[in-house]
């Protein structure tokens, strides 16, 4: 399948400084389109007809949440864009933000209008605050334009925290608190930030809106496959000639990412959705990219023959173990023994039943941690132990 | 920090983690005495305060340098060998990962995934981003700061 712009359209295209060089490019046409012909209830129709799931990894239906914090009575809703990347590989909204603020400012009063939302909140990640310039600058020239009549949109910087990019523990973080992961229900559509309806959108998905409002939903949804529509914008790092971003649409295989566009040789395994994500060695690499495969928010690295997998393994737990909240148990000490382990495999001092031992923590905390970040910790282990069991194996020294 | 001065922040307690912020700015970390009048002027308990100040990694409870250097050490940085970058780092400053030059001009931390992983490997000092970086370029980044 070929690569195709839709998130990606505008970027090197306009002048991320300049609202006039976007609005040459249809800007800001489908927020006009959406405020005079549609009604916000066919707004969020459109976007739930599209097939739009969420970008940041987790792939909820994007309308579906619209839907739900629109119907939520209240007076006082908000809009939060989550741009607090931190999953490890991932530097798609980086790109897309350094490139293309505008499209994203008018996806926000969009998503204002459909969900009866006045105020909206960028939650921009600490390390990225070399864009902070650029896109309060974007935000200011559309309030110069009269395109935020009645939506306004404010930046919040974070702090430094990997967790903060989870939906709860960013509007945790908002509210001025540590970033801690609420328990759910209630979802943040009916009880969110400040106990308000409230929807959470990754940039990559607020990137698809306008078009979505302009060309249709069924235009987006021939996109992809059945259960995946659109394109998906992919980060690509490690092993490879031409680290960067891409586009492609949602299906396509594995293979013509990082063989064809990024140059990977002689590849051992591949990361997919970093390190909360899915490990896949070589032999799938005709793999489909999509939700019902593999995906997560679209980080992809590449490992050569050269590296050793436990080396990885370890790794991507201690980045787990540093960054994990500590409000749940599963979580918190789940990384940590699970470090602790992999940390005697890593020196060649494993022990065989620690293996089983790996497999019963793993499950435990799949299916007890009150977060992604704790549930979705024990993959990279789980996919290893599936694939490279004799990487493990050969790291034994007792029984 | 004079009460008397700031005007009663309309949301609270959720000024916090901005005040904090402000601080960390302002002082190169947050002082103990600060957080304590935080608490008083946010009316909640101090050690709330401090949960929140020790949580987020560019805050920080004790005092840093004057230019904070973040390396970043996550996976895609690791495979284009940070580690050079770290030695370089600790040879020209003389210092570890977690310590203060003597003259207080520089704090080293290494830090978790920063987004440059397609320009790795990669560091920050203060906000901004360095990127393909070589031991060859450090010194002259170094250099820049004072």
């Amino acid at each position: 399948m070929p690569q195709q712009q839709v998130v990606l359209k505008n970027c090197g295209v306009i002048d991320p400084r300049d609202i006039n060089t976007y609005l040459e490019k249809d800007g800001f046409k489908a927020l006009g389109k959406v405020r005079q012909e549609m009604t916000p209830e066919d707004a969020t129709g459109e976007v739930k007809a599209s097939g739009l799931r969420g970008r940041g990894g987790a792939g909820f239906p994007c309308g579906v949440k619209w839907a739900g914090a629109r119907s939520t009575p209240g007076d006082e809703k908000y809009v939060i864009c989550n741009a607090d990347e931190g999953e490890v590989g991932t530097f798609k909204d980086r790109y897309i933000l350094e490139r293309d603020p505008f499209t994203l400012v008018e996806a926000m009063a969009i998503a204002g209008y459909a969900i009866g939302a006045k105020q909206g909140y960028i939650y921009l990640r600490a390390e990225y605050h070399h864009l902070f310039d650029l896109l309060q600058n974007a935000i200011n020239q559309a309030k110069q334009h009269g395109y935020l009549d009645g939506f306004n949109i404010e930046i919040r910087e974070g702090a430094g925290a990997y967790i903060c990019g989870e939906e709860s523990a960013l509007m945790d973080s908002i509210e001025g608190k540590r970033g801690e992961s609420r328990y759910r229900p209630p979802f943040p559509t009916t009880v969110g930030l400040r106990g308000k309806p409230t929807i959470i959108n990754n940039v990559e998905t607020l990137m698809n809106i306008p078009q979505i409002m302009l060309n249709g939903a069924d235009w987006f949804s021939k996109m992809g496959t059945e259960r995946s529509k659109g394109t998906k914008v992919f980060s690509v790092s490690g092993d490879v000639q031409k680290p960067g971003v891409y586009e492609l649409v949602l299906g396509s295989p594995l293979r013509e990412l990082v063989e064809e566009l990024a140059i990977a040789k002689n590849i051992k395994m591949i990361q997919i959705g970093g390190a909360t994500g899915r490990v896949l060695p070589y032999a799938m690499i005709d793999t489909p990219l999509a939700f019902e495969t593999v995906l997560g928010a679209g980080a992809v690295i590449v490992f050569d023959e050269s590296r050793d997998v436990i080396d990885i393994v370890y790794r991507t737990m201690e980045f787990l173990t540093e960054e994990c909240c500590g409000k749940c148990t599963p979580g918190r000490q789940g990384t940590e023994v699970m470090l602790e382990i992999l940390d005697r495999f890593h020196h060649g001092e494993g022990a065989k039943r620690e293996i089983k031992d790996m497999e019963d923590l793993s499950s435990v905390m799949m299916l007890s941690s009150l977060c992604g970040l704790g549930q979705a910790a024990p993959n990279v282990v789980m996919d290893t132990l599936q694939y490279f069991r004799e990487a493990y194996e050969s790291r034994v020294a007792r029984g | 920090m004079n009460r008397e001065a700031i005007t009663v922040p309309p949301r609270g307690r959720e000024e916090l983690l901005v005040r904090l912020k402000e601080t960390q700015a302002k002082f190169g970390y947050v002082p103990e005495e600060t957080m304590a009048e935080l608490a008083e002027y946010l009316d909640m308990p101090i050690n709330e305060v401090y949960g929140v100040a020790s949580f987020y990694s560019f805050l920080s409870t004790r005092p840093l340098g004057r230019n904070v250097i973040r390396i970043c050490k996550s996976l895609p940085c690791y495979l284009k060998n940070c580690q050079m970058i770290i030695e370089t780092v600790e040879r020209e400053l003389g210092i570890k990962p977690g310590e203060t030059t003597a003259d207080g001009r520089f704090s080293f931390r290494l830090t978790n995934c920063i987004g440059l992983c397609d320009r790795a490997p990669a560091m920050m000092v203060n906000g901004d981003a360095h990127v393909d970086l070589t031991p060859e370029k450090i010194a002259k980044i170094l250099q820049s700061y004072k």
